[in-house]
């Protein structure tokens, strides 16, 4: 990353965080830190913890513990101050369903005390930037996942926010949809926006976050580039076998008869499939047809964050 | 050889699936069932005690008169009957059409769509028949304390009668909700209810009105009920209530054919 | 440094300003459907004095049933012009509000900006003050047109009016945001609305209740609020009396307040 001016303080700065809802601990010690421009990403599954550490930054979750700073401000006491300079896009779509599109963006313009003119204005060209102006009127409901989504972007970005925080932005939306959100988000990150999202889905962690952490169960357990966590933590390429079951199999695991040992760094096997870990798929699955193994189906990939979230927790990240 | 065992037509069974699962939803919430039979109980110590303090005595058509309470309970209960009815087949009712799109599986098994609307005005019935049983054990009971509301033997018969208000108003409630839009347009439902409810002979003899309107009054569904239920609590019937069991009956059919019709046209597009 | 001069909301004057925005969203969401709100909002009342005032009055007066003998259109139109001010007030605290909370989520969009839980409660507050003032007043012309008031200081019980609703808007708002689902408002009105309405005074003298329910009569702030309105209808103010059930209401409205201010940081702030 290029910098060219001197470096300024970090816009999230986390130390220790916990978040406790009774005996039950959601986030268990966190460190992270969110620089100025950055595309910053919380990767992991459901209950990891993602989205309360986002709804502490958001300033409505109070801290268990530990220090947290947004802006270099205290959450606890500057909560309206941050809040200010702060977007939004919360997991649910919360939409108000009685007023129309343009309304909402508007009235959301006035709870950052905003004239209406002004809110009216940006109101127009927000929804010019997630392409709805011709729903301008129409009422919330009858959107598309896809167009409410984009309405909701576009609600967070009427106090023009150095900081946007998106909880999964994309989940529940078809490819397409997906897309064209991605794009609107890498323009806004060209804008110089600072980025801070958290998803379950691989693919959108790489394509959307310059750095990143991994959570697992409370806990950061990785921390990077998409691709410094690849080069780390797994093999260049995936070799995939699937194979045919025998009808009266009914243990889980496959029977390999360690036909795969010490043919690759390392063997995954799934329920379904089993993953050969190496730095070359096709002499991979050569050397397996060569010892015996007759696999309904081989696929070779390159190796993504999924295999870094399997070889980090043991568990895939999307069940 | 004979059949050993009676087995029910299809007709009758099938449609107690309906009721079944319905139980099944409220077994989670019955209070809100039970609550309803509160209301008419609260009206009744309300009008019948409290503003039949301020009123005295009635006359009743036949020239006797009764006391307030005597007066507006049979109507209460008619009142109950029908509010029963509502209740069940206009929001839940469109909710299970429009929202949890229940009926959208049912088709797609044996099932009619007369089953359908069959085992919903069963559901509705059996909702209403238990504030009526409830209502009528309370008068009952203040008869022992002393507090006479039944002044015939027939008053017993209030409860079938009370059971054809519920079976005219969950037929026609059915229908009119298949009509329905949106939520909103349950306002204009009210809007038809709450006049039927305090006008309808209700809670004083309607020669306080002026005669075409008294005229327009003795059409509507709850006058009828109201009409007939009030014969009997008070022992005073005549052929008039063959009418009223006619017309109430017939109000209820029609409301059936016209649900199983229009289901037609919503659900098997 | 000291942030824009912005303190914490519960010690400022932007707690209301702020909660002035709040309203805003609910106008916004009015200018739509007042139409359907009034109408429906109106109806019942009037149908209500219609029926009792006038055709159960029939009866009432020719007994000379009520006390001081007024008529009894008289005696249930400033009642009326209370209860319908409190079942509005109750049914926008309570589904609205769920909804708010719990199905729609607007608290928490409005919540990610610099609002807090107490803007979005007074605003509402005063979201609910203002449509009940409107559909007093409508009402009170109603009254008038029907000749249903005997003092001109009927006019003010349009803000007693409002008082009660306000008294009834905020516990029940309280209420409603330790709900999980809607089955404890049907509770409310099943078990506190539809009683009060029925046993407030509004038809008949709490005095002709049972004597043991007497004193729970006087604790509920209907009966405060129909016995203020019908002295003033009536115009038979009694200063003593009618402090009693002004403060009454006050008190109420400023506890509900308190326990709604809880109640929200509680449910919203977690």
């Amino acid at each position: 990353m290029v910098e060219t001016s001197p470096q300024p303080g970090p816009l999230i700065r986390a130390r220790g965080l916990r978040k406790c809802f009774g005996a039950f601990t959601a986030v268990d010690g966190v460190d992270f830190e969110v620089a100025p421009g950055e595309a910053f990403g919380f990767l992991g599954p459901n209950g990891a913890g993602k989205t309360s550490t986002m709804r502490m930054i958001g300033t409505v979750s109070p801290v268990t513990s530990g220090e947290l700073t947004v802006f270099g401000l205290d959450p606890a006491r500057h909560g309206a101050a941050i809040r200010a300079r702060l977007g939004v896009v919360p997991q649910a779509d919360t939409l108000d369903n009685e007023i129309s599109v343009l309304e909402n963006l508007m009235i959301y313009g006035r709870y950052f005390d905003l004239s209406w003119a002004e809110s009216r204005r940006r109101a127009k060209e927000l929804l010019d930037f997630v392409q709805l102006t011709e729903r301008s009127n129409d009422k919330v409901e009858p959107l598309s996942g896809g167009m409410k989504r984009r309405l909701v972007i576009a609600r967070a970005l009427i106090n023009e926010p150095s900081l946007l925080l998106l909880d999964e932005p994309t989940t529940g939306l078809d490819p397409q949809a997906r897309h064209l959100l991605w794009d609107r988000l890498y323009r806004l990150k060209q804008r110089g926006v600072t980025l801070c999202l958290t998803t379950h889905y691989m693919d959108e962690a790489e394509q959307l976050c310059d750095r990143l952490v991994v959570m697992d169960q409370a806990h950061i357990v990785a921390e990077g580039s998409p691709r410094e966590l690849i080069d780390r933590y797994v093999t260049k390429e995936v070799l995939e076998l699937r194979f045919r079951r025998a009808e009266n199999e009914t243990d889980d695991s496959l029977q390999l008869d360690g036909k795969l040992d010490g043919l690759a760094d390392r063997v995954e096997q799934l329920p379904d499939r089993v993953l050969v870990y190496t730095a070359d798929g096709e002499a991979a699955a050569a050397a397996a047809y060569e010892r015996g193994l007759r696999p309904a189906s081989v696929l070779v990939r390159r190796s993504s964050l999924e295999d870094v979230f399997l070889s980090l927790t043991g568990r895939s990240l999307v069940e | 050889m004979l059949a050993l065992r009676f087995s029910p037509p299809l007709a009758l069974t099938r449609p107690t699936n309906i009721v079944s699962r319905n139980m099944l939803v409220y077994r989670r919430s019955a209070l809100v069932i039970i609550s309803g039979f509160f209301e008419p109980l609260f009206y009744l110590f309300s009008m019948g005690f409290g503003v039949g303090s301020l009123i005295g005595n009635v006359p009743l058509g036949n020239g006797s008169s009764v006391s307030y309470a005597v007066f507006v309970a049979p109507a209460l209960l008619a009142s109950a009957a029908m509010n029963g009815a509502i209740y069940e087949t206009s929001n839940n009712f469109f909710y299970k059409l429009k929202y949890a799109k229940l009926y959208d599986a049912i088709i797609s098994t044996p099932m009619s769509l007369t089953d359908v609307a069959r085992g919903e005005v069963m559901w509705a019935l059996l909702r209403g028949s238990l504030y009526a049983i409830g209502f009528i054990v309370v008068i009952v009971m203040l008869g022992f304390a002393g507090l006479g509301l039944l002044t015939s033997p027939l008053g017993l018969l209030a409860f079938p009668a009370a059971t054809i208000v519920g079976f005219a108003f969950a037929g026609a409630g059915l229908a009119a909700t298949t009509f329905v839009r949106k939520w909103r347009d349950f306002d204009y439902l009210q809007l038809a209810l709450m006049p039927m409810f305090l006008f309808s002979g209700t809670f004083y003899p309607i020669d306080a009105f002026p005669p075409a309107l008294q005229a327009f009054i003795q059409v509507t569904p709850l006058y009828r009920g109201v009409h007939m239920i009030r014969a009997l609590t008070t022992g005073t019937p005549d052929a008039t209530l063959v009418i009223d069991a006619v017309y109430l009956l017939a109000m209820g059919t029609i409301g059936l054919a016209i649900t199983s019709r229009r289901l037609g046209k919503l659900l098997q597009t | 440094m000291t942030v824009l001069g912005l303190r914490p909301a519960r010690f400022g004057t932007i707690a209301s300003r702020r909660s002035l925005r709040f309203l805003e969203h609910d106008l916004l969401v009015f200018r739509r459907g007042w139409f359907n709100y009034l109408l429906s909002g109106l109806s019942q009342p009037f149908l209500y004095l219609v029926a009792m005032g006038i055709g159960l009055g029939l009866y009432v007066n020719r007994n000379g049933g009520t006390p001081g003998g007024v008529p009894y259109i008289d005696y249930i139109a400033p009642a009326l012009l209370v209860t319908q001010a409190m079942m509005a007030a109750a049914f926008e605290s309570a589904w609205p509000i769920m909804a708010k909370i719990n199905w729609d989520k607007i608290y928490d969009a409005a919540l990610s900006t610099p609002l807090e839980p107490m803007d979005l409660l007074l605003g509402d507050l005063m979201w609910i003050a203002f449509r009940t003032t409107l559909l007093s007043t409508l009402f009170l012309v109603v009254i008038v047109a029907l000749g249903a008031a005997a003092s001109p200081l009927v006019v003010f019980a349009v803000p007693i009016a409002v008082l009660t609703a306000i008294a009834f808007a905020a516990p029940i708002m309280a209420f409603t945001a330790t709900q999980q689902t809607d089955g404890g408002l049907n509770a409310v009105f099943r078990f506190g609305i539809t009683p009060l309405f029925l046993f407030s005074g509004t038809f008949f003298p709490v005095e002709k209740l049972p004597l043991f329910l007497q004193p729970v009569a006087w604790v509920t702030p209907l009966y405060h609020g129909v016995a203020a309105a019908r002295a003033l209808a009536l115009g038979q103010v009694e200063p003593v009396g009618m402090t009693v059930h002004v403060a009454a209401l006050l008190v109420v409205v400023l506890l509900g307040i308190a326990a709604g201010r809880k109640a929200f940081i509680r449910r919203l702030v977690v």
